[in-house]
């Protein structure tokens, strides 16, 4: 029960507590943390907020101090209201407790994202499976460069049963190159339809691929089983043969771009997306975004800054950060004007995260990895993602043996957002919580501690969604109805 | 809420909430069947809870009850362990119910305990 901070003659001091206010189309909106419930202002609970923005006051001084503005009532009511979804409380009150829930025993495994070969035809600077920056020997190390059929089965037998009562599961297939083992997934994708037809269950698949192995018939396969497509690409010409590069050196974009202009073409079934990696040399977003939706044609265009180690001369830091904020916030902006009409635009981030924002998520981990996500290596090993697969310090089981639950609970109590200290008092924790354990474990070696590094950009950037969203909420409510599921 | 307008889905959670805890506070008799968070649900069988149809039936005797009274016996016993109520039937007296197959109809053979 909301305890009665206004009632006339209370005698404890009232102050603010955790929220994150912003404006947009002229309205004041305050975000609420812990609990990411979004709410809009009126004027007399603005004028509450203002007033106590300078320090604890007593809520009939507060009243005093308003009432030439707005009627008493109005704003003890206000002030109830505010307590109710606590923006304010009693000024010693201590800060709520982050709670450490994990997640019910058992929890549902929804992705599965199987490295069909951790072997590649292009040579990426940066690429983190064998780039300078890797956490596991692809070259040296022990995982056979192909998947086998047999573990792909199993696999898909694991994903089966690990999904439990869930009627979709989906099925992600990454590399290396992922086509290079292109029979063996023709014939997972035969061997799990059949399956999960035997079962009641659907599975959805969808791959990434660099493009460079594309061919008519691949295409007309990838249309037929309607798998999503998900093409890495960094841009026009330049950018791209800047590092995606094949092993002699020569650059990628002659011969991707006439097969993706083919795959486009053909493959109508599944949306198809292009993932752009960020370095310090290939930052012009505008200008990517535009080759790749409008010459290219891509239906959606989602931009990543590579994960590295910052001593590579590629690696974005804090000015090639807030250069992207920029071009971001510049797309987003675009982006709402192009939904304001009920028009499509290609800027995925801004899709994810409003979809975030839309839902309230507070999320105690930063992403869906050891939980609903899991990776498997070429070997059948299960792993915290596609990123850690057949790393031996993040297993969690095999395909054949199941989920080592021991080792994910133990897991999922070491990544809690509750250890994670230094993000308790950050208002965009709801939705960052503490950010990528690769990115983590590239970074700073380890998977636990929070991405501290990109703080100031990951609030930046929530803070420019939550304008869009206020201002979609605004101009548009009914396109917000699209992120309901 | 008059001054706050929810937003977002989660707001919405939150102000119907708010609505529910304000309802729950201007209610005084609750439904034992209603749950979390309409109301509380209290366990079957604890005597603390006034059941009405219980002490007497709708007629003001005791012949149409809703709940035989020796079921309570049982549910005190099973449901909420209670030694204080029934013999302790966990350790010291296993057997106690030995002789009495249906409630309803043996209770009598139920006996008292002596340590
Ligand atoms: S990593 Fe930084 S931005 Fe993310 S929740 Fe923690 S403190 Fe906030
Ligand atoms: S840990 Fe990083 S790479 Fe792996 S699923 Fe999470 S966000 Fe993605």
């Amino acid at each position: 029960m909301t305890p009665a901070v206004a009632e006339p003659g209370a005698m404890a001091p009232i102050a603010l507590r955790e929220f994150h206010p912003f404006e947009a189309a002229g309205e004041r909106y305050v975000y609420m943390v812990p609990s990411a419930g979004v709410f809009k202002l009126d004027d007399p609970s603005a004028a509450v907020i203002d007033a106590l923005s300078t320090g604890p006051r007593m809520p009939d001084d507060i009243v005093g101090e308003l009432s030439g503005r707005f009627p008493e009532e109005r704003l003890r009511e206000t002030l109830q209201e505010l307590a109710g979804i606590k923006a304010v409380g009693t000024a010693d009150a201590p800060r709520e407790e982050v709670v450490n829930d994990l997640p019910p025993e058992g929890f549902p495994l929804t992705t599965m994202v199987l490295n069909v070969t951790n072997k590649c035809n292009l040579a990426c600077t940066y690429c983190y499976e064998y780039g300078e920056d890797k956490i596991v020997d692809t070259t040296f190390g022990d995982q056979p460069k192909f998947m086998l059929d047999e573990t792909a089965r199993d696999s898909v037998e694991f994903l089966l049963k690990e999904s439990g009562d869930l009627p979709v599961a989906h099925l992600t297939f990454f590399g290396g190159e992922t086509l290079l083992n292109f029979p063996v997934l023709q014939d997972t994708v035969a061997y799990a339809r059949r399956r999960g037809a035997e079962v009641g269950k659907r599975i959805e698949f969808s791959l990434t691929t660099n493009a460079t192995l594309l061919r008519p018939d691949i295409i007309e396969w990838l249309a037929e089983n309607e798998i999503g497509v998900t093409v890495s690409i960094d841009g026009p010409k330049e950018m791209q043969d800047r590092m995606r590069v094949f092993h002699s050196g020569r650059g990628s974009y002659e011969t991707v771009q006439p097969k993706i202009k083919e795959l486009l073409r053909k493959h109508r079934t599944r949306p198809i997306g292009a993932r752009v990696t960020l370095t310090r040399e290939n930052l012009d977003i505008r200008r990517i975004y535009e080759h790749l939706r409008e010459d290219m044609g891509f239906w959606e265009i989602g931009f990543a800054p590579v994960t590295t180690d910052s001593a590579r001369d590629y690696a974005l830091e804090d000015e090639g950060l807030d250069d992207m904020l920029g071009q971001f916030e510049e797309l987003a902006f675009e982006w709402l004007e192009a939904a304001v009409e009920n028009e499509h635009h290609g800027f995925s981030n801004v899709k994810d995260t409003l979809e975030e924002i839309h839902k309230g998520v507070s999320k105690a981990y930063p992403c869906g990895a050891g939980l609903g996500l899991l990776g498997v290596s070429t070997a059948g090993e299960v792993s915290l993602c596609h990123r850690f697969a057949g790393s031996d310090d993040h297993g969690f089981g095999t395909v054949t043996d199941g989920i080592d639950r021991e080792q994910q609970r133990e897991f999922l109590e070491d990544h809690h957002i509750k250890n994670k200290t230094d993000c308790h008092t950050c208002w965009a924790r709801p939705i960052c919580s503490g950010g990528c354990y690769h990115e983590s474990q590239v970074r700073n070696g380890s998977t636990t501690g929070p991405n501290l590094h990109f703080c100031t950009w990951v609030r930046s950037w929530t803070h420019t969604c939550l304008e869009i969203y206020g201002e979609l909420a605004e101009r548009n409510p009914e396109f917000l109805a699209r992120f309901d599921a | 809420m008059k001054h706050l307008k929810p937003i977002n889905q989660k707001a919405g959670r939150i102000e119907a909430q708010i609505q529910r805890e304000l309802a729950a506070d201007e209610l005084d008799v609750v439904g034992l069947e209603s749950r979390p968070p309409d109301g509380p649900h209290i366990p079957l069988g604890c005597s603390l809870v006034f059941f009405p149809g219980w002490e007497a039936d709708s007629q003001g005797g005791t012949a149409g009850l809703c709940q035989p009274v020796e079921r309570d016996l049982f549910d005190c016993h099973l449901a909420c362990f209670w030694p204080a109520h029934v013999p302790d039937q966990l350790n010291h007296s296993v057997d106690w119910t030995g002789k009495c197959a249906s409630a309803q109809k043996d209770w009598r053979k139920l006996d008292l305990v002596f340590p």
